[in-house]
């Protein structure tokens, strides 16, 4: 491993000059400690399980805007009158024709981080890095540095944004192996409430490597429902960091499909920091062929009476590999804190694995903590029963993984959400639907 | 209708059916009855087609043909059903769309035109109905949550629906108490029709007091060691299986 990495992707070439001194010296700090900090090293604790690849060594570059991609986006979107808004990314840059911001109500704000750099670069300044705090790392860093695009999502006091914003993120093949640092800030005001859907597409051809830090704001009494859907292709290494605070009485909820051919960590931060928040930290994933996925989640309680419930389950196909790392963390004072964590995973294939590892670190002695990790292949018993009601035997185990995902799923509180999700599991599932006699007979 | 002949079972190596002979009629009720250990409900798995039952030696035919190269929905399909012991609960499936699952595989398996959800509908109320089982059973998950009366009352419902031609009760009356014994006994009587067979099986005589058996077999170490009528049973009552149990291999 190189001590003093230099900036990749040609020292970031081609990212737009920044006019405000502020935030041109976060790309510069964020530079700095990249050089200094590195991508994760392979015997890091935080990345135990999941190694990246040698991104320095695969000619990536920046990101540059492209078109001609409207025809397989417009597929992929959700309809106009479903979503309060759309943005939709195309290797990283945003793109006004495919996206759609009609269903406003008075005190939403949906723009591209490069809008707000140059319109509202005061605004930025206060809020950009403030829910990150000492929690960051290279890639954090590397993102600082390549700090240019990404979305701003304000909800002010005592709005209710009904309907899902939905974000996508399209990658499209092309000669090039590129590279994007999407940098994402949202903040929920009082008593104001939102959904959004962060969707990652494409990639079935080309290479990519995608490093994205959001920062999610929760003020008192504040709702949000996060869902994170990835369903992007063999081309793609993606890391996402999420950063979340929780004020008093705010409640958050999110939802991860982690379902991708290709590479893809999901590293999740939530603190929960006014008494009474809440946090639902859930997510499935649907791996096969040389998948990897990684959720990894850490949830602090910082304060007395807070709760965080977080299931993840997953089914594992093929070679593919998934990986849970959750941590819950009570500090010190943080009396009764409920913190629940629950991981269970079914492997299909011999060679399927599942790194599982969830931890518990607590400093408060009146607080009720679990957590539960299991896998394991289908319950004989159960794939019996069904068969013996005349029901063929992939059908059957098509049944069980269904029920199985069913505890997480059915926790997705947004019915739209809730049926993007049943339709990605009923595609992954194994086609059951032409069995011929020799199958059944096996 | 069924017709084992020598049968020789082994699970995990070790011989379970030793030599097992039984001859079960359409329209006849069989009772299956011995002590803890004897090979009843490898039995039962062995006719429904459960992995990890090894035939060593002999033969199982129903209708003239190998049952035992069947996979266990091809037999289910072909009329076998077994009542299990232990039904298996399944979160997040409710009963209906099993239910609907399990009627439509059988009839495409046999070449019939599936069900639509109205006419399914219809057939499952009726059912209930007869039964006299609470209609909410339909929509709740399969035997998720459900007492072990409930259950074996499931299972006689899925039994009622599936309209199998050889049904086979394992331990049916193990956890019941006396009213649900009566509903499973009603509806086991029911479905007795002349071209449909049934084995009962059960460590106890009390089930046969409702679902009175034409023939009872005792079933001790792997073998068939006695066969009589209904009053055989009471016989075991009196006597208990010692005498079987006792006997030189």
């Amino acid at each position: 491993m190189n001590d003093h990495p230099s900036l990749p992707f040609n020292g970031m070439d081609g990212l737009p000059e920044l006019a405000d001194e502020v935030l041109s010296n976060v790309r510069a700090k964020g530079a700095d400690c990249f050089r200094a900090q590195g991508f994760p090293a392979p015997g890091a604790e935080a990345w135990k399980y999941t190694r990246l690849p040698a991104i320095n060594d695969m000619g990536f570059r920046m990101a540059v805007a492209t078109d001609g991609t409207g025809y397989i986006v417009r597929t992929a979107h959700l309809a106009d009158e479903q979503v309060a808004a759309r943005l939709i990314f195309v290797n990283g840059q945003p793109r006004a024709d495919l996206s759609h911001t009609g269903n406003f109500p008075p005190g939403v704000r949906l723009e591209p981080l490069s809008v707000a750099l140059k319109n509202d670069p005061a605004w930025l300044n206060g809020h950009l890095g403030a829910s990150i705090g000492d929690s960051g790392d290279g890639l954090v860093s590397l993102n600082d540095a390549a700090l240019a695009e990404g979305f701003v999502l304000v909800v002010d006091a005592g709005v209710c944004l009904e309907k899902p914003v939905e974000i996508i993120h399209f990658a499209f093949g092309t000669d090039i192996a590129l590279a994007w640092f999407p940098r994402n800030l949202v903040v929920i005001g009082e008593n104001a409430e939102a959904t959004l859907v962060v969707r990652h597409l494409g990639g079935m051809n080309g290479r990519y490597f995608t490093n994205a830090v959001s920062e999610f704001s929760m003020a008192d009494n504040a709702r949000l429902r996060l869902y994170t859907l990835d369903e992007a292709g063999t081309g793609i290494t993606a890391v996402t960091r999420n950063f979340t605070r929780l004020a008093h009485s705010s409640a958050l909820q999110t939802f991860s499909l982690m379902s991708g051919d290709g590479m893809s960590r999901l590293e999740q931060t939530v603190h929960l920091e006014g008494e009474g928040a809440e946090a639902i930290v859930d997510g499935i994933y649907l791996l096969r062929g040389s998948a990897h996925a990684d959720s990894t989640t850490r949830v602090e309680h910082r304060v007395p009476n807070t709760t965080c419930n977080e299931v993840f389950k997953g089914v594992v196909d093929d070679t593919a590999r998934a990986v849970f790392q959750g941590k819950i963390v009570v500090c010190k004072g943080a009396q009764h804190t409920d913190g629940q964590m629950l991981n269970k995973t079914l492997l299909l294939g011999e060679k399927a694995e599942i790194d599982s590892k969830p931890e518990l670190e607590i400093y408060a002695d009146d607080v009720k903590c679990a957590h539960g990790a299991t896998s394991g292949k289908i319950d004989e018993g159960a794939l019996f029963y069904l068969r013996s009601r005349g029901i063929p035997a992939r059908l059957a185990s098509n049944l069980l993984v269904r029920s199985f995902l069913g505890e997480v799923t059915e926790r997705i509180s947004n019915s739209i959400v809730r049926d993007l999700v049943a339709a990605r599991v009923e595609q992954w599932l194994p086609d059951a639907s032409h069995i011929d006699r020799t199958e059944q007979a096996a | 209708m069924l017709e084992i002949r020598n049968l020789h079972v082994a699970v995990d190596g070790k011989p379970i059916l030793r030599g097992l002979d039984l001859a079960v009629r359409a329209g006849e009720v069989h009772a299956i009855m011995g002590p803890n250990g004897s090979g009843k409900s490898t039995l039962s798995h062995v006719i429904a087609g459960r992995e990890g039952y090894e035939i060593t030696n002999g033969t199982l035919f129903y209708d003239g043909r190998d049952l035992t190269g069947l996979a266990p929905e091809e037999r289910a399909a072909e009329g076998v059903f077994l009542a299990f012991q232990y039904p298996v609960e399944i979160p997040g499936v409710p009963n209906t769309t099993f239910l609907k699952e399990a009627v439509n595989a059988q009839r495409r398996h046999r070449g019939e035109t599936e069900h639509d959800a109205m006419q399914f509908v219809r057939l499952l109320r009726e059912k209930v109905k007869e039964l006299g089982i609470a209609e909410d059973m339909l929509k709740r998950s399969v035997n998720a949550g459900f007492s072990g009366g409930e259950k074996k009352r499931n299972e006689i419902l899925q039994m009622s629906v599936l309209e199998p031609r050889l049904a086979v009760l394992d331990e049916t009356d193990s956890g019941l108490d006396i009213d649900a014994l009566k509903i499973v006994a009603d509806g086991v009587n029911r479905l007795r029709t002349p071209g449909r067979a049934m084995m009962i099986i059960t460590h106890y005589q009390r089930l046969l007091d409702y679902i009175v058996p034409d023939i009872v077999h005792v079933l001790a170490r792997g073998k068939i060691r006695k066969t009589g009528g209904k009053e055989l049973a009471l016989e075991l009552e009196q006597n208990g299986y010692a005498e079987f149990v006792d006997e030189a291999a």
